[in-house]
């Protein structure tokens, strides 16, 4: 497949995955406030601190509360990482690649573009109750993975869609954890009080995660709800989860056998699933959570990098052979 | 409650009506149409449009209103009601076609070859080498199969006595086809019960048949052969053409910059390497097609692919030059190639041309001006024209002076009332001039696409078509019925 068409379709997936995951966060963050006492005062910049997005919050002089935030994340054009924006790169790269994905898809993604912009246009009524806009979202994405599992050949382009798709899932999930790591307890006291187990559900509500923790672990544990975020091999929003998958399409695209590896991203890849599969949660709590998503966050990043200069990137040294 | 909408107070006027005869009754081939369209109650059919409007714009058939940030988005403008064509009337078109192609393309081959034509005197040699799409850089090619205009989209008007006119010819890179294709989906679930009830000719066979002809011209020994639809990128406005085609034909969409020319063949930069490509079907003018040859500047070329071509280790369509027949200029001998190439009378007449060039005809144009239709020999898409009885003195006064400044450069023709069909205004029917564009594909066979675009100009008494100009579209419809 065309190297620009690889890139297209990777990038497309990654920004429709990072649109429904900002309506996750957003959604978490609205219930979470709905159950805070009412001395608490609502917390919504600790979205944008775990998106990373916090200096050009700051840059842009946007109000610190739900409206300015909510405006920030999902409608804000000159964001990039705002629902909006995501969804029009997302577009524009399906645009260049209509002639590999399935008609139905493109029209999803094309009548989702214009759903979120129409929201933009009216979005009063979304900043008072985000709750149906951020459902809808995930819906709609949804919908489109359905398409592309059920209407694609489960070719190299169904890999690099994956690929893109979990790469950016791993990176939110990751993030989503450091929500709750930037969200303020009132009192110190207040770990492992009822809010405490309070804002975990909700935030494993927001990723789907709750109904399939509890089966598996029970009772609310921090401990436990990180292990399952971080380190569960069953749950298809885990980290580990989504990047062993990721190094599965890895290598189904590169047909080099797995435990092997034939370019960086392989290696890169291959060394993080192996750190995290034999990593026990306790040694992540001893050296720090957030410390942990962040150097998981910059070594995702260098994955990211890798899969370019292997894949996407446009041949320097034949270029400079054909101009001779 | 919207008004039942029917023909009741539409006037044909002094045109060639689509529709409907001079008394008004509706034409044989459009009956059972006009009979669902006046049998729906109120407001369906302006539901039916609105519809039709919306399933566009959801399949992203649109382009970006210039001068809104926000990135506003329209569609392209298009009409639910049909233009008929009888089988009889089209049998005639298709054979006119079908003469006039393969009398161009024996044209091109002789101007990039042996230069007969030149030699007898027929076309000037002056004309055809002031031609803009005259490459002196292809003379000597000799393309596969002998095969030069693998696609054209001949433009036809009707005249105020149903006569169909060539007005010109679509060589280059004629866009539109999708069009034809998206507007008979939309027309469908319009109109379903009309489609069951008469024989109307299927278009959808046009992305296979655009692949059989790629795969005829590809070089010899590669059983499977790689075809591509080379593109100059999204920022083009035919963009969602080119996507559109590759997807149905099931081939690939590159640019230029995903080609490179290693060991003498043209590749395509793949995940896995390079692979080489046997055949493009071309939407990038020759200027911007290789810049060791052509334009120096194009970025959007593909280095040293002219040198493949020539060793026929690729396979181009159209191939590079066709364009000389796209000029108006040439245009205007296209009769007298039939007559010299197939000995044959033309079955489709042009639209009465005269040259500005030559002094008799351009002094009855400066004396006429008021009723004529002066084009720049090299222009397209409704740019550098005057539309005569629609402008100000003072318009005709400064085109008078670009004429007698260039006159190789401007043809004239004598205003034709094209004829016209009902489209939607409001909340009823009003007559709007239209045109023809069929499609033209060479390959084992000449095939004419039964039917084409037919463009619609939506403004009221307008005679510019161009969806640059405020054109519109409408599904058309060839019927059925004995082949002649």
């Amino acid at each position: 497949m065309l190297s620009r068409v690889a890139d297209a379709i990777y990038w497309m997936s990654r920004y429709l995955e990072r649109a429904e995951n900002i309506a996750r966060f957003i959604d978490v963050n609205w219930h979470l406030t709905l159950d805070a006492p009412g001395a608490v005062t609502e917390q919504w910049t600790p979205l944008v601190r775990a998106m990373g997005d916090w200096d050009l919050f700051l840059e842009k002089g946007v109000s610190q509360d739900r409206d300015g935030v909510i405006r920030f994340m999902a409608f804000d054009q000159a964001s990039p990482n705002s629902i909006v924006s995501c969804l029009s790169h997302a577009r524009d790269n399906a645009r260049t690649i209509r002639e590999i994905i399935p008609t139905e898809m493109w029209e999803q993604i094309n009548t989702f573009y214009h759903l979120a912009r129409d929201a933009a246009r009216s979005s009063k009524a979304i900043l008072d109750n985000p709750y149906q806009f951020c459902d809808e979202v995930k819906r709609r994405d949804l919908t489109i993975s359905g398409i592309a599992s059920d209407a694609m050949s489960h070719d190299e382009a169904w890999d690099f869609l994956r690929l893109g798709k979990l790469v950016e899932r791993a990176d939110k999930t990751s993030r989503i954890l450091d929500v709750k790591y930037f969200i303020l307890l009132p009192h110190p006291t207040d770990v492992g009080s009822n809010l405490d187990y309070v804002q975990w559900a909700a935030l494993l509500k927001a990723i789907s995660a709750l109904e399939a923790y509890r089966r598996r672990h029970g009772r609310i544990q921090p401990d436990r709800i990180v292990e399952f975020l971080l380190l569960d091999h069953d749950f298809p929003r885990s980290v580990l989860a989504c990047l062993l998958r990721a190094q599965q399409c890895l290598h189904a695209i590169t047909g080099t056998p797995m435990g092997y590896f034939g370019n960086p991203a392989e290696k890169r890849l291959g060394h993080l699933c192996g750190d995290l599969a034999y990593k026990g949660v306790e040694e992540i709590f001893a050296s720090g959570l957030h410390e942990f998503t962040d150097d998981l966050q910059t070594r995702m990043n260098l994955v990211d990098e890798a899969c370019y200069a292997t894949f996407f990137s446009t041949f320097p040294a034949i270029d400079a052979a054909s101009q001779q | 409650m919207s008004q039942k909408m029917d023909f009741s107070g539409y006037d044909p006027g002094p045109f060639h009506d689509e529709m409907f005869t001079p008394s008004g009754a509706p034409r044989p081939g459009c009956r059972m149409l006009y009979e669902k369209i006046i049998s729906l109650p109120a407001g369906e059919i302006l539901a039916r449009q609105a519809a039709a409007e919306q399933a566009l714009y959801d399949m992203g058939i649109t382009f970006t209103v210039y001068g809104h940030e926000d990135g506003t988005e329209k569609i392209f403008p298009f009409d639910i009601v049909p233009r008929v064509i009888e089988a009889a009337e089209w049998d005639t078109l298709e054979r006119g076609l079908i003469q006039r192609i393969a009398a161009l393309n024996l044209f091109i081959a002789d101007v990039y070859g042996k230069g007969r034509i030149m030699a007898d005197g027929v076309v000037p040699r002056s004309v055809v080498e002031s031609s803009s799409g005259y490459f002196p850089e292809c003379l000597g090619l000799s393309p596969p199969r002998g095969i030069w205009c693998h696609i054209t989209g001949t433009d036809l008007v009707r005249d105020e006595h149903g006569r169909f006119l060539v007005l010109e010819d679509n060589l280059r890179c004629p866009s539109g086809v999708s069009y034809v294709l998206a507007n008979r989906r939309i027309l469908k679930r319009a109109f379903p019960q009309v489609f069951e009830a008469i024989d109307i000719r299927p278009v959808d066979d046009y992305p296979p048949l655009l692949l059989d002809m790629l795969q005829f011209i590809a070089p010899q020994g590669n059983s499977r052969p790689t075809a591509a639809l080379l593109t100059p990128g999204v920022f083009n406005s035919a963009y969602f053409e080119h996507t559109f085609l590759a997807q149905q034909a099931g081939i690939e969409l590159v640019e230029g910059r995903d080609l490179v020319v290693v060991d003498g063949f043209v590749h395509m930069r793949t995940t896995k390497g390079l692979k080489r490509v046997d055949v493009l079907y071309r939407r990038v003018g020759e200027d911007f097609l290789d810049p060791t040859v052509f334009r120096p500047d194009s970025l959007l070329g593909v280095p040293g692919i002219m040198d493949v071509y020539k060793a026929g280790r690729v396979a181009m369509a159209n191939a590079p030059g066709t364009g000389v027949a796209d000029d108006k200029v040439v245009y205007a001998y296209v009769p007298r190639m039939i007559r010299y190439y197939l000995g044959e009378e033309p079955l489709l007449d042009n639209v009465e041309t005269f040259l500005c060039w030559e002094d008799k005809a351009r002094r009855h144009v400066l004396a006429n001006l008021d009723k004529m239709v002066v084009k720049a020999a090299a222009e397209s898409g409704g740019y550098g024209m005057l539309v005569g009885p629609a402008a100000t003195p003072e318009e005709r006064e400064a085109f008078a002076a670009k004429i007698e400044a260039n006159p190789r450069n401007y043809i004239a023709q004598p205003t034709v009332g094209l004829s016209r069909t009902p489209v939607i205004v409001g909340d009823h029917f009003e007559g709007r001039h239209v045109d023809l564009r069929p499609y033209v594909v060479y390959g084992e066979n000449i095939r004419v696409i039964p039917g084409g675009l037919t463009r619609v100009a939506l403004k009221k008494g307008s005679l510019v078509v161009n969806s640059s100009q405020g054109g519109g579209s409408k599904d058309t419809w060839v019927l059925g019925g004995p082949a002649a």
